[in-house]
């Protein structure tokens, strides 16, 4: 009965069924071929990449009661700053340059991201406003550096880490579990997470417990910055150009959706990274389910809008509470509304 | 630095009063340029993509070649930009006002403005829904119905006279967009000749590289057997490729892939035959604009809906052409 209340099990539930599903509707759902996996699964693996990173980066900011509306533009940002350098490279598949371009493009996603954390930190400019500034402006960055145009690279190193393979797995799918990984130890083994926890509960509280607030929020954006700017190498490496204009396009809600159904508070002061794994794998898998099945492209959006509401009902206790309530009739006790402290 | 700056201000004075000299000179005529060039205003909708900048560009390029004096006014993508710039236009007294509608409604009372100015009004592009179609001489773009059937026509003509069934994906331009739904009616009605022709899957990539990539990687698991590919886009065409190739198979080979638009990018692959047939759909409109607009001001009356001059490409027709593209 407790694994039922679990906020996890019905997203991980859904999960697994539109899993099932791609099984049945695939020619291959998992297979070896030329020495490395293939099929459904892996592709779906490889293809949440970019969306696992940018909401691991966004549950760390709701975590601390903000939210970052750029990452879409930073990704777009990241990638036209890497395909702009890497297509002046004499050699394009010199390693080393790569490592090195790929290194000044997440510096300067941090940059941006210190940007918006000094907005809203040291300025005191509401989350949603600081951000939405860098979404809006950011875009248009993008498109100043590639010109407005798609710029092509043909670079087989910086391909490999969307579509490489290692140790038969997909490379973008491995770099995007080290970052959770890594997060999880930074915020689980040390303080850090209590710490966040605590900012997003009250900043100022925390200030008085002798907490540095402002650095732990400033430091949260700088992440989801890098990680965005992660994503959009591993976004732009995938079709091997930068595609200024639909680069990261309306990520941002794909990723607040995917912390949202991870069980993380919007209002800050708890968060679930297993969880944003599962919302951020379940939006991706239902992607690829609509192609799949076959829904005419008319009804995708009414189609994944349904999943989305029937999982969000079978979240709230409120509901199942009300639904499933009468089967075993209980003592009739008000339900106690969550009240934000 | 003062004395720099008195000078530079003589210097606008004096050329100021020689304009104003040549413009009296012949005031007559009612346009503002003195030496009885045609004035043709033009707004354009912005400098949202490619394929607009090179309509911008040959529009510039041939009102010079063509003699025209063009005042161009970028609408940034908002309509009430274009207002602004239409009603200029009017009280410039330009001779023929054209442009391409940011949005298709809203437009009656700007254009019965210049209808009473007795300024002739083009459409370039993009249509507008008023229901007065005198309020604007004629409307010159392309007919993506037409696109779709061309695309259709190859692939009808490729399997004449073989038997069997082909089985076609099918990625469409995003959901409500009118290219998008023209392009999808005009193939589907034409492929309709040919029984064996089957779209076994269709489903929207927005137009993008990405999109197109992730769910042709869906279709290829999903799908028995994939012969054809038919995108509403080159992008989109460009990413399935790259997942057909991650897929081991070999693109314009194993699976036939038909696309529209032929921007540069499209137009390599073609000669790489990596895509087999595209179906143009041109923003290099700026001749036939200048044409008409001489035609309009000498009198006459053009129809009132021309279409583009656009052509198809295959794979050998792409290589001599590949070097002349602009865009």
């Amino acid at each position: 009965m407790t694994i039922l209340k679990n906020r996890l099990f019905w997203p991980a539930v859904i999960l697994v069924a539109l899993l099932v599903v791609n099984m049945f509707t695939s020619n291959q759902f998992i297979t070896v071929r030329d020495g490395h996996l293939f099929g459904t699964l892996p592709d779906i693996l490889r293809g949440s990449a970019p969306l696992l990173l940018v909401a691991l980066g966004m549950t760390l900011v709701i975590a601390t009661g903000g939210i970052d509306l750029s990452v879409g533009s930073v990704m777009a940002i990241s990638g036209a700053v890497a395909c702009l350098l890497i297509s002046d490279l004499g050699n394009q598949n010199s390693v080393g340059s790569v490592l090195l371009i790929i290194g000044v493009a997440i510096v300067v996603s941090l940059v941006l991201g210190l940007w918006n954390g000094a907005l809203v930190a040291a300025v005191g400019i509401q989350p949603i406003i600081a951000t939405l500034i860098l979404m809006v402006a950011g875009r248009g960055v993008a498109q100043l550096i590639t010109d407005g145009q798609i710029i092509n690279v043909q670079s087989s190193p910086y391909a490999t880490i969307a579509t490489g393979f290692f140790l038969a797995m997909p490379v973008a799918f491995l770099i995007a579990v080290g970052a959770v990984v890594l997060t999880v130890l930074l915020t689980r083994r040390t303080a850090l997470g209590l710490l966040l926890e605590s900012v997003g509960g009250s900043p100022t509280a925390s200030r008085l417990a002798g907490i540095r607030s402002r650095r732990i929020t400033v430091m949260t954006y700088v992440v989801s910055g890098g990680l965005a700017g992660l994503a959009g190498l591993i976004y732009s490496a995938n079709i091997k150009s930068a595609d200024s204009i639909s680069a990261g396009n309306l990520i941002e809600l794909d990723a607040i959706l995917a912390v949202v159904i991870g069980g993380t508070a919007l209002i800050g002061g708890r968060f679930s990274i297993a969880g944003t794994v599962i919302g951020a794998l379940l939006i991706q898998t239902l992607g690829v389910t609509v192609v799949a099945v076959g829904v005419p492209s008319k009804a995708t959006l009414l189609f994944k809008a349904v999943i989305v509401v029937a999982l969000c009902l079978s979240q709230s206790a409120t509901f199942r509470q009300k639904v499933f309530g009468r089967i075993k009739p209980r003592p009739a006790t008000a339900v106690r509304a969550e009240v934000p402290a | 630095m003062l004395k720099r700056l008195s000078v530079a201000m003589v210097g606008v004075v004096l050329l100021g009063s020689a304009l104003a000299g040549c413009g009296s000179k012949d005031d007559s005529t009612g346009s503002g340029s003195g030496d009885g060039k045609i004035v043709l205003g033009f707004s354009q909708v912005g400098a949202e993509s490619g394929w607009r900048t090179a309509n911008t560009k040959s529009i510039q390029d041939s009102a010079k070649a063509a003699g025209i004096e063009l005042k161009f006014a970028d609408a940034q993508g908002k309509q009430e930009n274009q207002i602004t710039a239409i009603r200029s236009f009017i009280t410039q007294k330009v001779d023929v006002i054209a442009f391409s509608p940011v949005v298709t409604s809203g437009w009656d009372a700007v254009l019965k403005e210049a209808k009473d100015a007795g300024i002739p009004v083009i459409l370039t592009d993009r249509a507008v829904d008023s229901q007065d179609t005198s309020l604007y001489v004629t409307f010159l773009g392309s007919d993506f119905i037409e696109e779709g059937k061309k695309a259709g026509q190859w692939l009808v003509d490729q399997y004449k006279g073989k038997t069997g069934p082909v089985s076609i994906v099918e990625l469409q331009g995003t959901t409500g967009a009118a290219p998008a739904i023209d392009r999808q009616k005009g193939f589907a009605d034409t492929i309709a000749a040919d029984p064996n022709l089957k779209i076994v899957k269709s489903q929207t990539g927005d137009f993008t590289r990405a999109q197109g990539k992730t769910v042709m990687e869906t279709f290829l698991q999903s799908t028995p057997k994939i012969d054809v590919l038919y995108a509403h886009n080159d992008d989109m065409g460009l990413g399935a490729i790259e997942a057909i190739e991650a897929a081991g198979k070999k693109p314009g080979t194993d699976i036939k892939i038909i696309t529209v638009d032929a921007v540069k990018d499209g137009m390599t692959a073609l000669s790489e035959g990596k895509i087999n047939y595209i179906v143009e759909c041109s923003p290099l409109l700026g001749p036939q604009l200048m044409d008409v607009v001489k035609q309009v001001k000498s009198g006459g009356s053009p129809e009132k809906r021309i279409l583009t001059k656009e052509t198809t490409f295959t794979q050998e027709q792409a290589k001599t052409e590949l070097p002349n593209r602009q865009y």
